[in-house]
């Protein structure tokens, strides 16, 4: 076999080929990557895993190697709830996890904030928006309790070497225009499946733009692209953000290896962001989506910044950024679940939460909250304008529930105006 | 091959897109599958939890199984004795759970042929499945990797990985 000739690759398939102690691997292949962290929450993590390892009669393959996250049923909302929240905390004790991160938010921005992720890694999640990790550089998916007891205890899995359709974006955002509505655009036009289960890496002046938390945004909603992952290439803003959370400099050694060879074989599709308008993704696909200005007559009821999506401390300046000054329209009820404690602390620091308390808000717990729906949901018949990333018939409340998603400005501006408003005329 | 082949299976036909909030709806993810059971497509098919009998078929439009990691959506199904899900394309995600729960899926470009309470059959032709219809048409699917049937014959990645941790 040759295997001194250079064979150019992409992102995902050097960050797979690292993870399968291999120079190169090729699309379509299934090979079987060592697995460099798994993260689970209290829904897939402990209650589903420890019967099955205990018939097994097995232990987890590298304790370090694994974050437990409490982000689904914190705080309990009743006593079945309460149950799971206890047996995972009692787990957690007995399996002696060194990482566990209990009710101080959602597992896929609390993971990135500790520092585990960086670029070059191979991840797996318990929970379908992990392509979140590919901001930092990293092969993160989602996985099944079973599939994720299989990691556990062999520290394995396989992955069949996925196409990258790379999104280049060019141009310069709007004020009052961001990651989430290139994402709503994009899903918009390729569709729920458009990924196809295959990599969608993320790149173009545009992107490099971003800051992480928008960066995550992109990567977040690729689930709804359904892509195994989203990736962006680790640059400048990348590391520098590492090394501001406390990263290492021994830890990011070898960072720039991590990039798409530009001969490599990929599918390439062209975006420009100076032209793109707010975008809302109207009931009950995050597919159905169009520009701002259709959905002008639709009067929400509720407004909702939560969840990994769309409610990171980045998420919450835009929002006071719109809100400063005002308050909510009658009718409106403004709800704000700051995706974690650490950024809840840094927004009431810089004054955030107090422009959004003005404005009406009701400051929800860190956690998954309405946007799961495991727990409390919209009442029936609300209509919802919703930073979060899924409006499926059913998922955040009875289905008369309808759920419009959009920007955290959109999201802002439509609270303010009491119908749903573009944020550029606010702000303007 | 031949255990998971079936005959006389009737066809619960559902549109495309259906989501794993539908098949196990959030707020009954804190309980066990039987409970699931009584709720699964309530919010797009009323009529499907109460009537599913072992051995139906469920066929679907596009995109089966999109949305969240949450297994209890293959699982769901298998407790409910699905003997298959045919469809033209599924969620990825879903994809890797059926098989690690040992539901098999079917990836049938024509599957939107098979009408509403159809018997339908399945034969593999090698790594192949082929769907039978009533009227004699066959319909071929995807082929199944080895690894994969060996999950579902096993009945999944949990029975597999018992049988090797006892060789």
């Amino acid at each position: 076999m040759n295997t001194t000739a250079f064979q150019p690759q992409t992102l995902a398939q050097k960050l797979i080929a690292r993870a399968a102690k291999r120079a190169h691997v090729a699309v379509g292949e299934v090979v079987t990557c060592n697995v460099d962290l798994a993260m689970f929450h209290d829904s897939s993590g402990p209650r589903r895993l420890k019967p099955m390892l205990d018939e097994l009669g097995a232990d987890i393959w590298d304790k370090n190697k694994v974050v437990l996250v409490l982000d689904h049923y914190v705080p309990a909302q009743d006593t079945d709830a309460q149950k799971i929240v206890q047996m995972t905390r009692e787990t957690a004790r007995q399996w002696q996890l060194p990482h566990v991160i209990d009710s101080e938010g959602i597992c896929h921005v609390v993971l990135p904030e500790r520092g585990y992720l960086k670029p070059g890694m191979f991840c797996v999640g318990g929970d379908s928006h992990s392509p979140t990790g590919g901001a930092f550089g990293c092969y993160m998916f989602g996985i099944g309790a079973t599939e994720m007891l299989g990691v556990c205890v062999t520290g394995q899995i396989w992955v069949q070497v996925p196409r990258t359709l790379r999104m280049l974006w060019n141009g310069q955002l709007q004020a009052g225009v961001s990651a989430k509505d290139m994402m709503l655009h994009m899903i918009g036009r390729f569709g729920m499946n458009g990924g196809q289960y295959q990599a969608v890496e993320f790149a173009g002046s545009a992107v490099g733009a971003l800051s992480m938390a928008e960066r995550m945004t992109l990567s977040n909603m690729s689930a709804e692209m359904g892509a195994q992952a989203g990736v962006i290439a680790a640059d400048a803003t990348t590391l520098n953000h590492l090394r501001s959370i406390g990263v290492s400099p021994t830890e990011l050694v070898g960072a720039e290896q991590w990039f798409t060879d530009e001969d490599a074989e990929f599918e390439q599709h062209c975006f420009d962001a100076s032209s793109l308008s707010p975008q809302v993704a109207a009931p009950h696909s995050p597919a159905n989506t169009r520009d701002v200005a259709a959905f002008a007559q639709v009067r929400p009821t509720i407004a909702y910044i939560g969840a990994c999506t769309g409610a990171k401390l980045e998420d919450l300046r835009a929002a006071a950024s719109v809100l400063k000054g005002h308050r909510v329209a009658a009718g409106v009820q403004l709800m704000v679940a700051p995706a974690s404690a650490r950024e809840q602390a840094q927004a009431t620091q810089e004054g955030i939460m107090q422009i959004l308390k003005d404005a009406g808000a009701t400051v929800l717990p860190n956690s998954c909250g309405a946007c799961a729906g495991y727990g409390a949901t919209f009442p029936d018949g609300s209509t919802v304008i919703s930073s979060t990333a899924r409006n499926f018939k059913g998922r955040m409340g009875p289905a008369s529930v309808n759920v419009y998603l959009a920007s955290p400005y959109t999201v802002a501006a439509s609270a303010l105006r009491g119908r749903i408003s573009d944020a550029r005329e606010v702000l303007a | 091959m031949s255990q998971r082949e079936f005959q006389n299976a009737r066809v619960w036909r559902l549109g495309s897109d259906v989501d794993t909030d539908a098949l196990a709806p959030g707020a009954y993810m804190k309980h066990s599958l039987a409970v699931i059971g009584g709720h699964c497509l309530e919010a797009v098919r009323a009529d499907f939890a109460p009537g599913v009998r072992k051995g139906d078929v469920v066929v679907s439009g596009v995109n089966f199984g999109i949305g969240s990691s949450r297994e209890q959506a293959a699982g769901v199904l298998r407790h409910l004795g699905l003997a298959a899900v045919i469809s033209p394309s599924y969620s990825g995600l879903y994809f890797r759970n059926a098989f690690n729960l040992g539901l098999l899926l079917l990836t049938c470009p024509e599957a939107e042929k098979i009408e509403e309470g159809e018997r339908i059959g399945m034969r593999f032709e090698g790594d192949s499945p082929q769907v039978l219809r009533a009227n004699g048409q066959r319909l071929a699917c995807a082929p199944i990797p080895g690894f994969l049937m060996n999950m579902v014959d096993a009945g999944g990645l949990l029975p597999l990985l018992k049988q090797r941790r006892n060789q």
